[in-house]
């Protein structure tokens, strides 16, 4: 209970003390703001360059992938490693072989008479519904770069293309199609396209990540055709590590660790 | 109290909501008892400033930040004022990958309270703090 009245009172004083605060920030969608525009007689703000520059330096119409892979390709690169550490440290945690993994933890799905008529309908659907998924999944990692999507986006929906199949059926249809090898190889394979991206324009002569020098191996016309198919690469990296970590989260969450049974 | 509210909150109503969803988040971080309900306080917390972030990116009347695929006459045509028919692409990268990440961390809270409760049988906060105590004791 004092818990409660002390919490109150904390909130009560940061929320008014941030609500005062508030009062001086740019109103809603104002162009001028000073994270849109810049501050008044300084320079540009970053948003305004890549408006501006960013389809002239890269040749990629959607401004957000150019931006993410691209000027900020190191910052996507430690969140993609994020991700991957995230994967590593449930595996730690949670992963149980040997004796102990023996024993399912639940009923296994479509065990009795009701289950096997809720799969028929369930199991259906996701049958005809998963193929869909993964093609407009792969569609939007590899048009991420003229229409809204990406590497993460994609990978997100790939990864629940298998969770889907888990949920519908039981883990060990989504674990055939994905094994547990497959996907840990996967994610660290995502993470070395990405890094490879980095280390290539360093072994010609330029900087980590610098994609532009890539025109001599990948025989694009000009160092901005090579930003652009350096990006696609990076995200296609990128989708490989969410859409493993991602299956690889939901199937250990779900069996307390031991990969049998499921939800 | 009308003047108030279309003086001061609803030119920044973003911001408004974006703070009560954080003090819901933090609210329940700090009132809660059980794991389970800290980590959705955590994870409201996160989706209110990603929120703020999104909202900062709001232009009035500007479009989406695809360029048309033949963007090349349409970039010509973007000179350093008319970049305001464009919202700011900056937040919609940061809170991308933030998303994703907030679900892998997430997911990492999550198989620490499962090993939790493997071990204590329980996730409310205080039995937990009496059992630990208990196992000190018994050393």
């Amino acid at each position: 209970m004092n818990a409660k009245i002390f919490a109150s009172i904390a909130v009560a004083i940061t929320g008014a003390v941030l609500l005062y605060g508030v009062s001086d920030f740019p109103t809603f969608g104002d162009p001028r703001s000073p994270a849109s525009a810049g501050v008044e007689g300084g320079a540009p703000s970053a948003s305004q360059y890549y408006i501006n520059e960013s389809y002239g330096d890269t040749k990629v119409p959607n401004l957000v992938t150019s931006v993410l892979a691209d000027y900020r390709g190191y910052d996507t690169l430690f969140e993609t490693v994020v991700v991957f550490a995230a994967g590593m440290a449930i595996f730690a945690i949670l992963r149980v072989v040997g004796k102990e993994a023996k024993q399912p933890t639940g009923p296994r799905a479509g065990s009795s008479i009701d289950g096997d008529h809720q799969r028929i309908i369930v199991g259906t659907t996701c049958r005809l519904a998963v193929p869909v998924v993964q093609i407009f999944a792969l569609y939007v990692v590899a048009h991420g770069h003229h229409s809204p999507g990406g590497g993460f986006q994609g990978g997100v929906m790939l990864g629940a293309s298998f969770i889907l199949i888990a949920l519908a059926g039981n883990l060990d249809d989504a674990l055939t199609r994905l094994s547990e090898k497959a996907y840990l190889s996967l994610a660290a394979i995502g993470i070395m396209i990405y890094a490879g991206f980095g280390v290539l324009p360093q072994l010609l002569g330029k900087n980590f990540l610098d994609y532009g020098v890539l025109e001599k191996i990948l025989f694009t016309d000009g160092p901005e055709m090579a930003r652009s198919h350096s990006m696609l690469g990076v995200e296609i990296g990128v989708a490989l590590t969410v859409m493993s970590i991602m299956f690889a989260i939901f199937a250990n969450l779900s069996t307390r660790g031991t990969l049998k049974g499921g939800l | 109290m009308a003047d108030f509210f279309f003086n001061t909150v609803k030119p920044h109503f973003n911001f408004w909501i974006y703070v009560i969803l954080m003090m819901i988040g933090l609210w329940s971080l700090i009132a809660k008892n059980n794991l389970i309900k800290k980590m959705m306080g955590l994870a409201i917390f996160q989706t209110a400033i990603i929120l703020f972030y999104v909202s900062l990116g709001v232009k009035d009347g500007a479009t989406i930040p695809v360029l048309e695929h033949y963007g090349a006459e349409r970039a010509a045509l973007i000179s350093d004022s008319s970049a305001d028919a464009i919202v700011n692409p900056v937040p919609h990268v940061l809170m991308l990958t933030a998303i994703v990440v907030g679900v892998a961390t997430l997911g990492v809270a999550l198989a620490l309270c499962q090993m939790i409760f493997k071990e204590f049988d329980t996730l409310e906060e205080d039995e937990l703090l009496r059992k630990i105590k208990a196992l000190h004791d018994d050393d």
